[in-house]
Protein backbone atom coordinates (compact mmCIF):
# COMPACT_ATOMS: atom_id res chain seq x y z
CA UNK A 1 0.00 0.00 0.00
CA UNK A 2 1.53 3.32 -1.05
CA UNK A 3 1.56 6.41 1.11
CA UNK A 4 1.72 10.00 0.04
CA UNK A 5 4.53 11.97 1.64
CA UNK A 6 5.50 15.60 1.36
CA UNK A 7 9.05 16.56 2.12
CA UNK A 8 10.91 19.83 1.84
CA UNK A 9 14.14 18.98 0.06
CA UNK A 10 16.75 21.71 -0.27
CA UNK A 11 14.00 24.27 0.30
CA UNK A 12 11.57 22.83 -2.23
CA UNK A 13 8.38 20.94 -1.29
CA UNK A 14 8.22 17.55 -2.98
CA UNK A 15 5.28 15.18 -2.84
CA UNK A 16 5.37 11.54 -3.88
CA UNK A 17 3.64 8.22 -3.42
CA UNK A 18 5.99 5.71 -1.85
CA UNK A 19 5.93 2.16 -0.61
CA UNK A 20 6.54 2.09 3.15
CA UNK A 21 9.55 -0.15 2.66
CA UNK A 22 11.28 2.33 0.38
CA UNK A 23 14.47 3.51 2.03
CA UNK A 24 15.15 7.23 2.14
CA UNK A 25 18.30 6.87 0.05
CA UNK A 26 16.32 5.24 -2.77
CA UNK A 27 13.62 7.89 -2.50
CA UNK A 28 16.25 10.60 -2.94
CA UNK A 29 18.16 8.89 -5.72
CA UNK A 30 15.41 7.25 -7.72
CA UNK A 31 12.26 9.23 -7.07
CA UNK A 32 13.73 12.73 -6.70
CA UNK A 33 16.77 12.04 -8.92
CA UNK A 34 19.15 13.46 -6.31
CA UNK A 35 22.20 11.25 -6.69
CA UNK A 36 24.45 12.91 -4.13
CA UNK A 37 23.46 10.50 -1.38
CA UNK A 38 25.43 7.38 -2.24
CA UNK A 39 24.86 3.74 -1.41
CA UNK A 40 28.07 2.33 -0.04
CA UNK A 41 27.94 -0.53 2.42
CA UNK A 42 24.15 -0.65 2.66
CA UNK A 43 24.60 -1.93 6.22
CA UNK A 44 24.68 1.28 8.32
CA UNK A 45 28.46 1.23 8.54
CA UNK A 46 30.06 3.60 6.03
CA UNK A 47 28.07 6.84 6.24
CA UNK A 48 28.24 7.78 2.54
CA UNK A 49 24.42 7.94 2.41
CA UNK A 50 24.21 10.59 5.14
CA UNK A 51 21.85 13.51 4.59
CA UNK A 52 20.45 16.11 6.97
CA UNK A 53 16.91 15.66 8.31
CA UNK A 54 15.84 18.84 10.07
CA UNK A 55 19.54 19.71 10.21
CA UNK A 56 20.61 16.43 11.81
CA UNK A 57 22.80 13.91 9.95
CA UNK A 58 21.13 10.54 9.43
CA UNK A 59 22.06 7.51 7.38
CA UNK A 60 19.48 7.53 4.61
CA UNK A 61 19.98 3.79 4.02
CA UNK A 62 18.70 3.21 7.56
CA UNK A 63 15.53 5.24 7.46
CA UNK A 64 12.32 4.78 5.52
CA UNK A 65 11.11 7.55 3.25
CA UNK A 66 7.75 7.55 5.07
CA UNK A 67 9.59 8.59 8.25
CA UNK A 68 10.55 11.98 6.79
CA UNK A 69 7.01 12.98 5.84
CA UNK A 70 6.65 16.65 6.81
CA UNK A 71 10.35 17.10 7.49
CA UNK A 72 13.00 19.28 5.93
CA UNK A 73 15.95 17.63 4.19
CA UNK A 74 19.27 18.90 2.98
CA UNK A 75 21.30 16.92 0.48
CA UNK A 76 24.63 17.87 -1.03
CA UNK A 77 22.74 19.34 -3.99
CA UNK A 78 21.41 21.96 -1.57
CA UNK A 79 24.74 23.07 -0.14
CA UNK A 80 25.65 25.58 -2.82
CA UNK A 81 23.46 28.66 -3.11
CA UNK A 82 23.00 31.26 -5.84
CA UNK A 83 25.77 29.82 -7.96
CA UNK A 84 28.19 30.20 -5.05
CA UNK A 85 30.03 27.21 -3.66
CA UNK A 86 29.45 26.55 0.03
CA UNK A 87 32.47 27.27 2.21
CA UNK A 88 32.87 23.54 2.73
CA UNK A 89 32.93 22.87 -1.00
CA UNK A 90 35.55 25.58 -1.35
CA UNK A 91 37.47 24.07 1.55
CA UNK A 92 37.43 20.56 0.07
CA UNK A 93 38.66 22.01 -3.22
CA UNK A 94 41.39 24.15 -1.69
CA UNK A 95 42.69 21.52 0.72
CA UNK A 96 42.33 18.53 -1.63
CA UNK A 97 39.79 17.00 0.75
CA UNK A 98 38.69 14.44 -1.82
CA UNK A 99 40.17 11.95 -4.19
CA UNK A 100 37.54 9.59 -5.61
CA UNK A 101 34.76 11.74 -4.19
CA UNK A 102 32.46 8.91 -3.14
CA UNK A 103 32.39 9.87 0.55
CA UNK A 104 32.50 13.61 -0.11
CA UNK A 105 28.80 14.60 -0.19
CA UNK A 106 28.09 12.95 3.17
CA UNK A 107 31.37 14.20 4.61
CA UNK A 108 30.44 17.79 3.73
CA UNK A 109 26.90 17.47 5.08
CA UNK A 110 28.10 16.02 8.38
CA UNK A 111 30.72 18.79 8.57
CA UNK A 112 28.07 21.43 7.86
CA UNK A 113 25.97 20.13 10.76
CA UNK A 114 29.06 20.24 12.97
CA UNK A 115 29.86 23.85 12.01
CA UNK A 116 26.24 24.81 12.61
CA UNK A 117 26.49 23.52 16.19
CA UNK A 118 30.14 24.36 16.80
CA UNK A 119 31.46 27.10 14.48
CA UNK A 120 35.03 26.80 15.66
CA UNK A 121 35.73 23.11 16.26
CA UNK A 122 39.10 21.75 17.33
CA UNK A 123 40.79 19.11 15.20
CA UNK A 124 39.71 16.50 17.72
CA UNK A 125 36.09 17.64 17.50
CA UNK A 126 36.19 17.50 13.70
CA UNK A 127 37.62 13.98 13.76
CA UNK A 128 34.99 12.93 16.29
CA UNK A 129 32.17 14.39 14.19
CA UNK A 130 33.23 12.59 11.01
CA UNK A 131 34.06 9.31 12.74
CA UNK A 132 30.91 7.75 11.28
CA UNK A 133 32.01 8.54 7.72
CA UNK A 134 34.47 6.24 6.01
CA UNK A 135 36.94 7.52 3.44
CA UNK A 136 39.20 4.97 1.77
CA UNK A 137 41.33 7.48 -0.15
CA UNK A 138 42.51 10.47 1.80
CA UNK A 139 43.55 9.21 5.20
CA UNK A 140 41.27 12.00 6.50
CA UNK A 141 44.10 14.50 6.93
CA UNK A 142 42.96 16.77 4.13
CA UNK A 143 39.31 16.33 5.03
CA UNK A 144 40.09 17.74 8.47
CA UNK A 145 41.98 20.61 6.83
CA UNK A 146 39.06 21.23 4.48
CA UNK A 147 36.66 21.55 7.40
CA UNK A 148 39.09 23.85 9.20
CA UNK A 149 39.34 25.92 6.01
CA UNK A 150 35.56 26.22 5.88
CA UNK A 151 35.33 27.10 9.58
CA UNK A 152 37.91 29.85 9.10
CA UNK A 153 35.99 31.20 6.09
CA UNK A 154 32.63 31.17 7.82
CA UNK A 155 33.89 32.47 11.15
CA UNK A 156 37.20 34.31 10.65
CA UNK A 157 37.31 35.32 14.33
CA UNK A 158 38.53 34.05 16.70
CA UNK A 159 41.44 32.03 15.35
CA UNK A 160 41.09 28.24 15.38
CA UNK A 161 41.65 26.71 18.77
CA UNK A 162 44.51 24.33 19.29
CA UNK A 163 44.34 21.19 21.38
CA UNK B 1 18.73 -4.24 0.01
CA UNK B 2 15.00 -4.05 0.40
CA UNK B 3 13.00 -5.13 3.41
CA UNK B 4 9.94 -7.33 2.91
CA UNK B 5 6.70 -5.47 2.42
CA UNK B 6 4.99 -4.21 5.52
CA UNK B 7 2.13 -2.00 6.54
CA UNK B 8 3.29 1.25 8.13
CA UNK B 9 1.31 2.68 11.02
CA UNK B 10 2.19 5.95 12.72
CA UNK B 11 -0.02 6.41 15.78
CA UNK B 12 -0.32 9.90 17.24
CA UNK B 13 -0.93 8.92 20.86
CA UNK B 14 0.41 6.32 23.27
CA UNK B 15 -3.07 4.81 23.74
CA UNK B 16 -3.42 4.41 20.02
CA UNK B 17 0.00 2.76 19.81
CA UNK B 18 -0.83 0.36 22.63
CA UNK B 19 -4.12 -0.66 21.09
CA UNK B 20 -2.40 -1.27 17.75
CA UNK B 21 0.15 -3.42 19.56
CA UNK B 22 -2.63 -5.32 21.32
CA UNK B 23 -4.35 -5.89 17.99
CA UNK B 24 -1.32 -6.97 15.97
CA UNK B 25 0.97 -8.35 18.71
CA UNK B 26 3.19 -11.02 17.07
CA UNK B 27 2.85 -9.54 13.58
CA UNK B 28 4.10 -6.09 14.56
CA UNK B 29 7.43 -4.52 15.38
CA UNK B 30 7.93 -1.11 16.97
CA UNK B 31 10.07 1.43 15.13
CA UNK B 32 11.89 4.00 17.28
CA UNK B 33 15.44 4.91 16.16
CA UNK B 34 15.47 1.99 13.77
CA UNK B 35 19.25 1.67 13.81
CA UNK B 36 19.09 -2.01 14.73
CA UNK B 37 15.66 -2.94 13.38
CA UNK B 38 16.00 -1.48 9.88
CA UNK B 39 19.32 -3.24 9.18
CA UNK B 40 17.71 -6.49 10.35
CA UNK B 41 14.72 -5.87 8.08
CA UNK B 42 17.01 -5.15 5.14
CA UNK B 43 18.78 -8.45 5.75
CA UNK B 44 15.31 -10.01 6.20
CA UNK B 45 16.23 -11.44 9.57
CA UNK B 46 13.17 -9.48 10.62
CA UNK B 47 10.11 -9.29 8.38
CA UNK B 48 7.26 -7.80 10.40
CA UNK B 49 3.92 -7.52 8.62
CA UNK B 50 3.24 -4.29 10.49
CA UNK B 51 5.60 -1.56 11.54
CA UNK B 52 4.38 0.73 14.30
CA UNK B 53 6.37 3.96 14.20
CA UNK B 54 6.38 5.56 17.66
CA UNK B 55 8.45 8.60 16.66
CA UNK B 56 5.37 10.80 16.57
CA UNK B 57 4.24 9.93 20.09
CA UNK B 58 4.37 12.74 22.64
CA UNK B 59 5.83 12.25 26.12
CA UNK B 60 8.60 9.78 25.35
CA UNK B 61 11.54 12.17 24.94
CA UNK B 62 12.17 12.93 28.60
CA UNK B 63 15.61 12.63 30.20
CA UNK B 64 15.20 13.76 33.78
CA UNK B 65 15.55 12.82 37.41
CA UNK B 66 12.59 11.91 39.55
CA UNK B 67 12.96 12.64 43.26
CA UNK B 68 10.42 10.10 44.46
CA UNK B 69 11.74 7.45 46.84
CA UNK B 70 15.54 7.31 46.69
CA UNK B 71 15.38 9.06 43.34
CA UNK B 72 15.92 7.75 39.83
CA UNK B 73 16.73 8.82 36.31
CA UNK B 74 14.04 8.43 33.66
CA UNK B 75 15.06 7.87 30.05
CA UNK B 76 12.12 8.01 27.64
CA UNK B 77 11.87 5.61 24.71
CA UNK B 78 12.60 8.37 22.19
CA UNK B 79 15.70 9.79 23.87
CA UNK B 80 18.44 9.51 21.25
CA UNK B 81 21.96 8.43 22.06
CA UNK B 82 23.17 11.83 20.84
CA UNK B 83 21.10 13.49 23.59
CA UNK B 84 22.62 11.14 26.17
CA UNK B 85 26.10 11.92 24.86
CA UNK B 86 25.49 15.68 25.24
CA UNK B 87 23.69 15.48 28.59
CA UNK B 88 25.27 17.53 31.39
CA UNK B 89 23.07 15.65 33.86
CA UNK B 90 24.70 12.34 32.91
CA UNK B 91 28.19 13.83 33.12
CA UNK B 92 27.49 15.19 36.59
CA UNK B 93 25.52 12.33 38.10
CA UNK B 94 25.62 9.16 35.98
CA UNK B 95 29.26 8.64 34.95
CA UNK B 96 28.80 5.06 33.74
CA UNK B 97 26.14 6.24 31.30
CA UNK B 98 28.11 9.35 30.35
CA UNK B 99 31.10 7.15 29.53
CA UNK B 100 29.03 4.68 27.49
CA UNK B 101 26.98 7.14 25.41
CA UNK B 102 29.81 8.41 23.16
CA UNK B 103 30.92 4.82 22.53
CA UNK B 104 27.61 3.66 21.08
CA UNK B 105 28.10 3.00 17.36
CA UNK B 106 29.05 6.21 15.50
CA UNK B 107 27.87 9.84 15.66
CA UNK B 108 25.36 9.55 12.80
CA UNK B 109 23.76 6.42 14.24
CA UNK B 110 23.64 8.08 17.67
CA UNK B 111 21.48 10.84 16.20
CA UNK B 112 18.74 8.27 15.65
CA UNK B 113 19.35 5.27 17.91
CA UNK B 114 17.80 5.15 21.37
CA UNK B 115 18.82 3.59 24.68
CA UNK B 116 15.46 1.91 25.21
CA UNK B 117 15.52 0.55 21.65
CA UNK B 118 18.95 -0.91 22.28
CA UNK B 119 17.69 -2.65 25.44
CA UNK B 120 14.67 -4.08 23.65
CA UNK B 121 16.82 -5.25 20.73
CA UNK B 122 18.85 -7.18 23.35
CA UNK B 123 21.91 -7.75 21.23
CA UNK B 124 24.46 -9.45 23.54
CA UNK B 125 26.94 -6.97 22.10
CA UNK B 126 24.73 -4.02 22.96
CA UNK B 127 26.40 -1.64 25.39
CA UNK B 128 23.37 -0.30 27.23
CA UNK B 129 22.33 -3.71 28.54
CA UNK B 130 25.56 -4.01 30.53
CA UNK B 131 25.19 -0.47 31.82
CA UNK B 132 21.64 -1.11 32.98
CA UNK B 133 22.71 -4.35 34.69
CA UNK B 134 25.61 -2.64 36.46
CA UNK B 135 23.38 0.23 37.62
CA UNK B 136 20.49 -2.09 38.52
CA UNK B 137 18.05 -0.20 36.38
CA UNK B 138 14.68 -1.29 35.12
CA UNK B 139 12.46 -1.07 32.08
CA UNK B 140 8.93 0.32 32.24
CA UNK B 141 6.61 -1.59 29.91
CA UNK B 142 3.10 -0.48 29.04
CA UNK B 143 0.31 -2.36 27.36
CA UNK B 144 -3.36 -1.70 26.76
CA UNK B 145 -4.07 -3.58 29.99
CA UNK B 146 -1.51 -2.04 32.32
CA UNK B 147 2.03 -1.21 33.21
CA UNK B 148 4.86 -3.15 34.81
CA UNK B 149 8.43 -2.41 35.83
CA UNK B 150 10.93 -5.08 34.88
CA UNK B 151 14.33 -5.13 36.62
CA UNK B 152 17.27 -5.30 34.21
CA UNK B 153 18.31 -8.58 35.83
CA UNK B 154 15.02 -10.14 34.69
CA UNK B 155 14.66 -8.28 31.39
CA UNK B 156 17.11 -10.13 29.14
CA UNK B 157 16.17 -13.65 28.18
CA UNK B 158 18.98 -14.65 25.84
CA UNK B 159 20.36 -13.33 22.58
CA UNK B 160 17.96 -10.83 20.97
CA UNK B 161 15.28 -11.91 23.42
CA UNK B 162 13.62 -10.13 26.32
CA UNK B 163 10.69 -10.90 28.57
CA UNK B 164 8.61 -8.15 26.94
CA UNK B 165 5.26 -9.45 25.70
CA UNK B 166 4.35 -8.75 22.08
CA UNK B 167 1.60 -6.36 23.19
CA UNK B 168 3.94 -4.37 25.45
CA UNK B 169 5.80 -1.19 24.61
CA UNK B 170 8.96 -0.30 26.53
CA UNK B 171 8.24 3.36 27.27
CA UNK B 172 11.07 4.19 29.62
CA UNK B 173 14.26 2.95 31.26
CA UNK B 174 15.03 3.87 34.85
CA UNK B 175 18.31 4.02 36.70
CA UNK B 176 18.53 4.54 40.48
CA UNK B 177 20.03 7.85 41.59
CA UNK B 178 23.64 7.45 42.70
CA UNK B 179 24.62 7.59 46.36
CA UNK B 180 26.73 10.50 47.61
CA UNK B 181 30.05 8.79 46.93
CA UNK B 182 29.60 6.95 43.69
CA UNK B 183 31.70 6.46 40.63
CA UNK B 184 31.40 4.54 37.42
CA UNK B 185 32.70 4.19 33.93
CA UNK B 186 32.30 2.19 30.76
CA UNK B 187 35.29 0.79 28.94
CA UNK B 188 34.92 -0.59 25.46
CA UNK B 189 37.38 -2.28 23.16
CA UNK B 190 36.34 -1.88 19.54
CA UNK B 191 38.23 -2.43 16.32
CA UNK B 192 36.97 0.84 14.89
CA UNK B 193 34.34 3.47 15.58
CA UNK B 194 30.94 1.98 14.92
CA UNK B 195 31.96 -1.63 15.41
CA UNK B 196 30.33 -3.76 18.05
CA UNK B 197 32.29 -4.24 21.25
CA UNK B 198 35.01 -6.86 21.23
CA UNK B 199 34.58 -6.46 24.99
CA UNK B 200 32.73 -3.84 26.99
CA UNK B 201 32.76 -3.43 30.76
CA UNK B 202 30.41 -1.26 32.82
CA UNK B 203 31.56 -0.49 36.34
CA UNK B 204 29.70 1.33 39.11
CA UNK B 205 30.76 1.61 42.75
CA UNK B 206 29.39 3.39 45.81
CA UNK B 207 31.42 3.74 48.98
CA UNK B 208 31.01 4.94 52.54
CA UNK B 209 34.13 5.87 54.49
CA UNK B 210 36.18 4.07 51.87
CA UNK B 211 34.22 0.83 52.12
CA UNK B 212 32.25 -0.39 49.12
CA UNK B 213 28.51 -0.41 49.84
CA UNK B 214 27.33 -1.26 46.34
CA UNK B 215 29.13 -2.56 43.27
CA UNK B 216 27.81 -3.11 39.77
CA UNK B 217 29.71 -4.81 36.96
CA UNK B 218 28.18 -5.53 33.55
CA UNK B 219 29.92 -7.31 30.67
CA UNK B 220 29.30 -6.79 26.94
CA UNK B 221 30.09 -9.10 24.07
CA UNK B 222 31.33 -12.02 26.16
CA UNK B 223 28.27 -14.24 26.42
CA UNK B 224 24.88 -15.08 24.92
CA UNK B 225 23.47 -12.01 26.68
CA UNK B 226 24.85 -9.11 28.68
CA UNK B 227 26.28 -10.53 31.89
CA UNK B 228 26.02 -9.16 35.41
CA UNK B 229 29.20 -10.29 37.18
CA UNK B 230 27.48 -10.96 40.50
CA UNK B 231 30.35 -12.81 42.20
CA UNK B 232 32.73 -9.99 41.42
CA UNK B 233 30.24 -7.42 42.73
CA UNK B 234 29.69 -9.32 45.97
CA UNK B 235 33.43 -9.76 46.49
CA UNK B 236 33.77 -5.98 46.59
CA UNK B 237 30.93 -5.11 48.94
CA UNK B 238 32.13 -4.53 52.51
CA UNK B 239 35.74 -4.12 51.42
CA UNK B 240 38.02 -1.22 50.62
CA UNK B 241 39.14 -0.83 47.02
CA UNK B 242 42.60 -2.22 47.69
CA UNK B 243 44.78 -3.63 44.92
CA UNK B 244 44.01 -7.07 46.26
CA UNK B 245 40.23 -6.56 46.30
CA UNK B 246 40.33 -5.12 42.79
CA UNK B 247 42.44 -8.01 41.52
CA UNK B 248 40.05 -10.52 43.06
CA UNK B 249 36.97 -8.85 41.57
CA UNK B 250 38.61 -8.65 38.14
CA UNK B 251 39.41 -12.36 38.23
CA UNK B 252 35.86 -13.24 39.27
CA UNK B 253 34.42 -11.09 36.47
CA UNK B 254 36.70 -12.79 33.94
CA UNK B 255 35.54 -16.15 35.26
CA UNK B 256 31.90 -15.08 34.84
CA UNK B 257 32.42 -14.22 31.17
CA UNK B 258 31.57 -16.77 28.51
CA UNK B 259 33.33 -15.40 25.43
CA UNK B 260 33.55 -17.20 22.12
CA UNK B 261 36.35 -17.05 19.62
CA UNK B 262 35.35 -15.01 16.59
CA UNK B 263 36.69 -12.47 14.14
CA UNK B 264 37.12 -9.95 16.98
CA UNK B 265 39.43 -12.16 19.03
CA UNK B 266 39.90 -15.47 20.78
CA UNK B 267 37.90 -16.46 23.83
CA UNK B 268 41.05 -16.36 25.97
CA UNK B 269 41.91 -12.89 24.76
CA UNK B 270 38.44 -11.52 25.48
CA UNK B 271 38.43 -13.06 28.95
CA UNK B 272 41.75 -11.38 29.63
CA UNK B 273 40.37 -8.04 28.41
CA UNK B 274 37.47 -8.43 30.85
CA UNK B 275 39.95 -8.92 33.68
CA UNK B 276 42.06 -5.93 32.66
CA UNK B 277 39.08 -3.63 32.07
CA UNK B 278 37.33 -4.46 35.34
CA UNK B 279 40.56 -3.76 37.21
CA UNK B 280 41.11 -0.56 35.22
CA UNK B 281 37.57 0.64 35.86
CA UNK B 282 37.85 -0.02 39.59
CA UNK B 283 41.23 1.72 39.78
CA UNK B 284 39.62 4.71 38.07
CA UNK B 285 36.90 4.61 40.71
CA UNK B 286 39.52 4.66 43.41
CA UNK B 287 41.37 7.55 41.76
CA UNK B 288 38.16 9.55 41.32
CA UNK B 289 37.41 9.24 45.01
CA UNK B 290 40.92 10.20 46.03
CA UNK B 291 40.65 13.37 43.94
Amino acid sequence: MHRSITVTVNGQARTAEVEPRMLLVHFLREVLDLRGAHVGCDTTSCGVCAVLVDGVPVKSCTMFAVQVDGKSLTTVEGLAGNGQKHALQEGFKEEHGLQCGFCTPAMMLVASALLEENPNPSEREIRWAISGNLCRCTGYQNIVKAVQHAAATLHPQPAGRTE
Amino acid sequence: MFPSEFEYLAPATLDEALSLLAEHAEDAKVLAGGQSLIPLMKLRFAAPAILIDINGLPGLSHLQEDKRGRGFLRIGALVRNAALERSELLKARYPTMAAAAPLISDPIVRNQGTLVGSLVHADPQGDWGSVLLALEGEVVAKSATGERRIPATKFFDGPFTTVLRPDELAVEARVPAPGPRSFGTYLKLERKVGDFATVGVAVSVSTERGVVTRAGIGLTGVGPANIKAVDAEQALVGHRLTDKAIRRAAELAAAASEPRTDVRGSADYKREVVRVYVARGLHQALAAKAA
